[in-house]
């Protein structure tokens, strides 16, 4: 139904998350740029959060970073619709649920559909809450991307069943950032997603080495890639894009080979 | 009231990651259970009266009532609680809950440190690891009720995170539940989150309510005309209004931390100033900007310092069943100093709000009206605090 698919057709889909406005809006392009030029093929773009609830403290950082910076809903729209003139890959927006309602659901994703944003990723609006926004969704042609945790268990089936865009497979328990291991049983877990959806499935949380994105590929049909990137842009602020490109292309490269 | 997702109308619900569904899924399963089962009421019963001093008084204020030259006061003493405040009433409950269903660790968000208190003292009685995340502002806001929690064997986690206050405790106890679920209990404190928690909360602090009625029949032979409590999330509230919300002929008053006032930015009244949002995992009123960004709440009560409310309290907002009053520090203050000089009793700075507006209310009502205020907690955690409002450095 929508582009999303596309993301998935150039082998393993590379997936990164930038926060907008990390450390202000024209970086966050440059950022997207460059991670689209070394081989990103999905960009998940932060709307960010007061109190991101899911995020570990990189993640979180970037968020009131944004914010301090003085980042908002609406020029984060003006901000896609600009990236549009020359971005062609899939852009899914990851905020908060309070982000969305408070904005008008129905007003919100009007707008993702007008300037482009092909999916949504709520991480705090589970399989039982998500008929409040569906509908509104679905109307404006946006995939409401749902995820799947190591604790879903017999929850996994039901998810996959109605999966829209890509499957979100949550690889650990917490919340974001990097990790030296990752101990989930990813395969079985992919299993009964094979099992219940052709919609294909992209694993994150705590990715962030060449090699455990190149094990991650081998499980799934694409990685996710957020708080290893997001540190770049803390640590090197407006010079981050080109750290970012860089980063990209050895994570792509990995998951290439 | 509830339907089977845990909705007060438009309310509740369940907004939080899909990590902790499950977890969720089996407490509402493992409540539904044992709120039945005989022997997990007995036990329960046996630690609220032989363990926590139940059921708490309900103590004609006369003083207060000459003075202020109304209606009746009585004061629901929950500050005469072990551990001092109402928090233990629902802490024994979701620990024993949680003791049968394997768990061996409880972990707390805790905001002027009652709540953590009452957690760290459960964990000691029954014998589980327990863990509190307390925003930095408020463990030295309550440096006391940090070393309370030590000594009682429990590990208190700084927040430093957003305004270091109870939202980013709850944020950060969150995070933890959903790192490791297997051996541990989120033991909430307020009638928030999402469901089941408002649901249980309620149902352990319904306690209050139910002596109440007992209590004031035997004093009185009637009900009262109106049940005041202090509201942050609300579960002091909650417990003194639930068995009078189908009483129609009480009135039931929230008293919100206005802070510096609801006309300032400096307020953590929610119903007053805040609308309709998705928060800590639940449907309700909050404090927020235009884009949905959390507000910086503030309130000389670090246990009312709170952007949100339970979600039954904005429901029965909505239903016009219950009230919901702004009430300043300056007014809390000073029904804190007017407490404690006319009868005698500190209350909590919290508990101080719904004092505040009984002495407003009570001079309005006639002689043969009744008031029922609740002392939520007690004050000597706040000595410290209230002195040095008023200027005054205090030396421990």
């Amino acid at each position: 139904m929508s582009k999303i698919k596309n993301a998935f057709e150039n082998g393993k889909a590379f997936i990164a998350f930038i926060t907008c406005g990390d450390p202000d809006l024209g970086t966050t392009a440059a950022a997207v740029r460059a991670a689209v030029e070394n081989g990103a093929d999905l960009i998940e773009l932060g709307i960010p959060f007061s109190d991101p609830t899911a995020e570990g403290p990189v993640i979180q950082g970037a968020n009131l970073r944004a914010l301090k910076g003085g980042v908002t809903t609406d020029k984060i729209f003006a901000f896609v619709r600009e990236l549009r003139q020359d971005v062609t890959v899939p852009l899914v927006f990851m905020t908060y649920a309070n982000v969305v309602f408070s904005y008008g659901a129905e007003r919100f994703l009007a707008a993702c559909r007008d300037v482009g944003i092909d999916g949504l990723i709520l991480p705090d609006l589970p399989y039982e809450e998500k008929g409040e926004f569906l509908p509104v969704c679905r109307a404006c042609g946006v995939d409401l991307i749902s995820l799947i945790a190591p604790t879903s268990e017999n929850r996994i089936a039901m998810i996959a069943k109605e999966a829209e865009g890509f499957l979100y497979i949550v690889s650990s328990l917490g919340v974001t950032g990097a990790r030296s291991e990752i101990q989930t049983d990813l395969a079985s877990i992919v299993k009964v997603v094979r099992q219940n959806t052709d919609v294909p499935c992209a694993i994150g949380f705590g990715i962030s080495t060449p090699e455990q994105a190149g094990r991650m590929a081998g499980l799934a049909d694409g990685v996710i890639v957020g708080s290893a990137i997001v540190k770049q842009l803390e640590q090197y602020g407006k010079d981050a894009p080109e750290h970012v490109g860089r980063y990209v292309r050895s994570m792509k490269d990995a998951i290439s080979g | 009231m509830t339907n089977p997702k845990g909705r007060f109308g438009i309310h509740g619900g369940q907004y939080i990651p899909e990590t902790l569904m499950n977890a969720v899924i089996e407490l509402e399963e493992a409540y539904e259970h044992y709120k039945n089962d005989p022997e997990f009421n007995r036990e329960l019963a046996e630690l609220f009266n032989e363990y926590a001093g139940r059921p708490s008084r309900l103590y004609f204020a006369e003083k207060m009532t000459r003075d202020l030259g109304g209606a009746k006061i009585y004061l629901k003493r929950e500050d005469l609680n072990h551990t001092g405040a109402h928090k233990i009433n629902n802490v024994l409950g979701q620990a024993l809950l949680a003791k049968k269903m394997g768990k061996t660790r409880l972990i707390a968000e805790t905001g002027a440190g009652q709540h953590g208190v009452a957690t760290a003292t459960a964990a000691a009685l029954m014998d589980m690891e327990c863990v509190v995340f307390m925003g930095e502002e408020d463990t030295v806001r309550q440096a006391l009720n940090v070393y309370r929690m030590r000594l009682l064997g429990a590990k208190v986690i700084p927040v430093k995170t957003g305004t270091a206050t109870l939202k980013d405790a709850v944020s950060e106890a969150m995070r933890e539940w959903t790192s490791r679920i297997s051996d541990t209990h989120y033991c909430l404190g307020s009638v928030m989150g999402p469901h089941p928690f408002p649901t249980i909360v309620r149902d352990f602090q319904a306690v209050i309510s139910r002596e109440i009625k007992e209590q004031i029949l035997e004093k009185e032979g009637r009900l009262p005309d109106a049940v005041i409590a202090c509201v942050g999330g609300g579960s002091n509230a909650i417990g003194s209004f639930y068995h009078f919300i189908e009483e129609k002929s009480v009135r039931l008053i929230g008293c919100e931390a206005a802070g510096r006032g609801i006309d300032t930015s400096s307020t953590a009244a929610t119903v007053n100033t805040g609308r309709e949002g998705i928060f800590h995992g639940m449907k309700s009123y909050f404090c927020q900007d235009e884009y949905g960004q959390i507000a910086p709440v503030y309130s000389i009560s670090a246990g009312l310092d709170y952007p949100g409310i339970g979600p039954e309290h904005a429901w029965l907002h909505d239903i016009g069943r219950a009230e919901y009053v702004p009430v300043t520090d300056e007014e809390a203050v000073c029904a804190f100093e007017y407490l404690a000089r006319t009868e005698g009793i500190i209350p909590a700075i919290e508990s101080a709000h719904a004092v505040a507006y009984a002495r407003k209310l009570a001079p309005a009502m006639d002689r043969d009206k009744i008031i029922v205020i609740t002392v939520s907690g007690r004050g000597d955690k706040d000595c410290a605090a209230i002195a040095r409002y008023r200027g005054e450095d205090l030396h421990e």
